[in-house]
């Protein structure tokens, strides 16, 4: 059967994309399907966006303002399940989808198909939650991690639908993570050895195995709040011999690689970037591909730092302590490793790179402050305050998100053939670099203070500095509409884009003609 | 599709497969782990059968007991003394006074827990109301014994410890037995249920 597919493949060669809207759906085209990824999380990101701007108005002045306590829980809960599974890691799936059968000199994905059922789920996910606004009861209101006994005792009758959604959302995540690891183990190129693999090649690889290690893990734990809820068990019901401490330690066990699954793409982008507009081949490259693993193996012996107030005994409290500090040295080696390659190299200041370099800088301020949180006695201050969100902010909008946004200037004319604005995009980048440090930087200080997190009121000596965020994330936010415009403007015409698209750009993407041809590398290039 | 991905795809399965599990054998897990190490303040809900763990010469130790109700538990619960005195290596019986205060039958699960947690490996008990639940009446009340020694490998660094019980309703969790068994045995009538 494969035979009969691979020869009218052949006789299709040279065919371009199926017209109107069955295209799209039926789609079996890794840069359709990437295109798909990237657009469905963007309507994500504004829309968890949205909610974050209610969640920031409402917290312009203390005193209860525009909107119920109940009514922002459900948008604390779901600006946090949007953004972390609706924006961030379907942005990355869809710049795996786009970039690495490219990399890697492939001709699509190993399983076009469950690619296309890997996308087309998720639509379907969001509807279900983002419905559960208009239920009775409400949307969820138990804060993105879902604390039993908060989502199963006390949760919304809504819950039921959003643990539909998770479990929707795991299998999307598992299939596009076999469908990437398939594809790199074994569609590379002749000659591309592992070590020869790019960057952003690496990184998803080992997030891939990441996901297929811990998305089963959230799969379980939704399923026993669902048993409980509905069958009668008691996992985390103190009543029936189960323990709600329990759900801590599975949530965590998947959500610490949870949230390096959110940064390690962003490891491969920036390493891409930061090179070519360096001019210089990257420093340290065999260190980076270590300090990544050593990464996403540390991510599982790290979990309990998240817990460290629930009681856990000195000897636990001391190795979650010190085992999370570990981390700082595989991710120190990186950071040294892109500044030692910006150093003395003949850099421009095109917005991808203005994008990598903030990134690397402010990826470092959540790092440090990562730190401060690691330490477990500091951490009984700091735990569940401002400082909280200010340090997870930091690593994951200047950290994730700008490093989504530097892959998309640094990408798109490959994707378009189109050069974007770069004015548009300098302006874009400096409001929303001024933006993010408005809104989270006060943060660090109102949380050392003791302003605590998901609360939509707070006491008087917060006020000043809450205002102040609350307008710098009304720019960040209004500053995402002007991408949104910079990327329209760019499909839409500009500049032509040459192949190689930038001086000094490595890799198989840009050997090929931009716009990428609808098919590219049927026959697999050399690589030496 | 060639050989290698077909393997690639059926390890991956595996593994996804093999991580589902995992997740839920982390609940048994977490449970022996606790239990084998005290952490949590978790201790066996059964009694002891050590018979030598009796001494004479024992230390002073300071006991608090603790009563909490879980939820909207109506029932009154509390510990007959608040604080005793007792030695390392003495059986000691305490006793905690509860009461249904509603008009229904009901059925209670005490839950005990030690702190510091470290203690919790050396608290054993001969008797325990925790070691079966507690069926009262609407109004009846009881008082409730638990024979208790701490043996002498307790860590001198305690002096005080806090035995901390709560009280949860699992009516609801019998009311789903009793249906079972209705539906199991087709001879069962209606006077098992709870005459209200």
């Amino acid at each position: 059967m494969s035979a009969v597919i691979e020869s009218h493949n052949h006789d299709d060669h040279h065919h371009g994309p199926a017209k109107g809207l069955t295209r799209w759906l039926y789609t079996t085209n890794h840069k359709d399907i990437g295109s798909l990824y990237l657009w469905f999380s963007f309507a994500m990101f504004l829309i968890g966006g949205a909610m974050a701007m209610v969640i920031r108005a409402e917290l312009f002045q203390p005193g209860m303002q525009i909107v119920e306590p109940e009514f922002y829980n459900q948008m604390l809960t779901l600006h946090g399940l949007i953004m972390v599974f609706g924006a961030v890691m379907p942005a990355f799936v869809g710049l795996a989808n786009w970039l690495v059968p490219m990399m890697v000199g492939a001709p699509d994905m190993a399983l076009p198909r469950m690619n296309n059922l890997s996308f087309w789920i998720l639509p379907f996910a969001f509807f279900i939650l983002l419905s559960s606004l208009f239920m009775e009861g409400g949307a969820p209101n138990f804060g993105w991690t879902f604390y039993a006994p908060l989502s199963t005792t006390y949760a919304p009758p809504s819950v039921t639908f959003f643990i539909f959604a998770v479990h929707i959302m795991g299998a999307s995540s598992i299939m596009g993570s076999i469908n990437v690891i398939v594809t790199i183990m074994n569609m590379r190129a002749p000659g591309m050895t592992l070590m020869k693999m790019p960057l952003f090649v690496w990184s998803w690889l080992i997030t891939a195995y990441l996901l297929i290690a811990v998305m089963p893990v959230l799969a379980g734990a939704v399923t026993m709040m669902l048993m409980d809820i509905h069958f009668g068990t008691s996992f985390f019901n103190a009543a029936g011999g189960g323990d709600p401490v329990l759900f801590q330690h599975i949530f965590w066990f998947f959500g610490h690689p949870e949230v390096y699954i959110m940064i390690l793409p962003a490891f491969g982008i920036a390493s891409h970037i930061i090179e070519t507009f360096s001019r210089k081949q990257l420093f340290g490259y065999a260190s980076m591909v270590w300090a990544m693993a050593s990464i996403a193996i540390l991510s599982f012996v790290v979990w309990a730092h998240h817990m460290f107030t629930v009681g856990l005994p000195l000897a636990a409290e001391l190795f979650f302590m010190w085992a999370t500090m570990l981390i700082a040295v595989p991710t120190g080696v990186k950071v040294f490793n892109w500044v030692t390659t910006m150093f003395k190299g003949s850099i421009t200041y095109e917005t991808p790179m203005l994008f990598a370099i903030a990134f690397v800088v402010l990826f470092t301020i959540g790092g440090f402050s990562g730190l401060m949180l690691a330490i477990t006695p500091a951490d009984f201050q700091y735990h569940d305050t401002y400082f909280v969100v200010a340090h997870f902010h930091y690593v994951l909008v200047p950290g994730s998100i700008f490093s989504i946004m530097a892959a998309v200037y640094y990408w798109i004319p490959k994707w378009t053939g189109n050069m974007y604005d770069e004015r548009l995009g300098k302006l874009h980048f400096w409001l929303s670099f001024i933006g993010v440090n408005v809104t989270f930087f006060p943060q660090h200080w109102i949380g050392l203070a003791g302003m605590p997190r998901r609360i939509p009121d707070y006491a008087l000596q917060f006020a000043d500095w809450n205002m102040i965020s609350s307008v710098g994330a009304f720019l960040f936010g209004a500053s995402q509409i002007l991408f949104l415009f910079i990327v329209l403007k760019t499909v839409m015409g500009g500049k032509k884009a040459t192949p190689e698209v930038w001086e000094g750009s490595r890799g198989l993407e840009w050997t090929v003609e931009s716009p990428a041809p609808y098919h590219t590398f049927t026959t697999p290039p050399k690589v030496t | 599709m060639n050989e290698g991905s077909k393997k690639t795809i059926k390890t991956l399965c595996f593994a996804v497969l093999g991580m589902f599990t995992f997740s839920f054998a982390l609940v048994p897990l977490y449970n022996v782990f606790c239990e084998v190490t005290g952490l949590n303040g978790k201790i066996e809900l059964r009694a002891t059968n050590d018979k030598n763990i009796e001494i004479d010469n024992g230390r002073d130790i300071s006991i608090q007991f603790v009563s909490h109700n879980n939820e909207e538990m109506p029932w009154a619960f509390k510990p007959s003394e608040d604080n005793i005195q007792i030695k390392t290596g003495k059986y000691h019986t305490a006793t905690f006074y509860v009461k249904n205060t509603t008009n229904k039958r009901m059925v209670a699960q005490a839950i005990p827990s030690v702190a510091p947690s470290n203690a919790a490996a050396h608290l054993k008990k001969l008797e325990c109301f925790c070691f079966e639940q507690q069926e009262l009446a609407p109004g009846e009340e009881a008082l409730l014994p638990v024979r208790l020694i701490f043996d002498d490998e307790l860590p001198s660094s305690i002096n005080s410890v806090v035995l901390s019980y709560t009280i949860f309703d699992v009516t609801d969790y019998n009311d789903v037995e009793f249906t079972q068994h209705h539906n199991d045995d087709h001879h069962a009538g209606h006077e098992m249920e709870p005459s209200i």
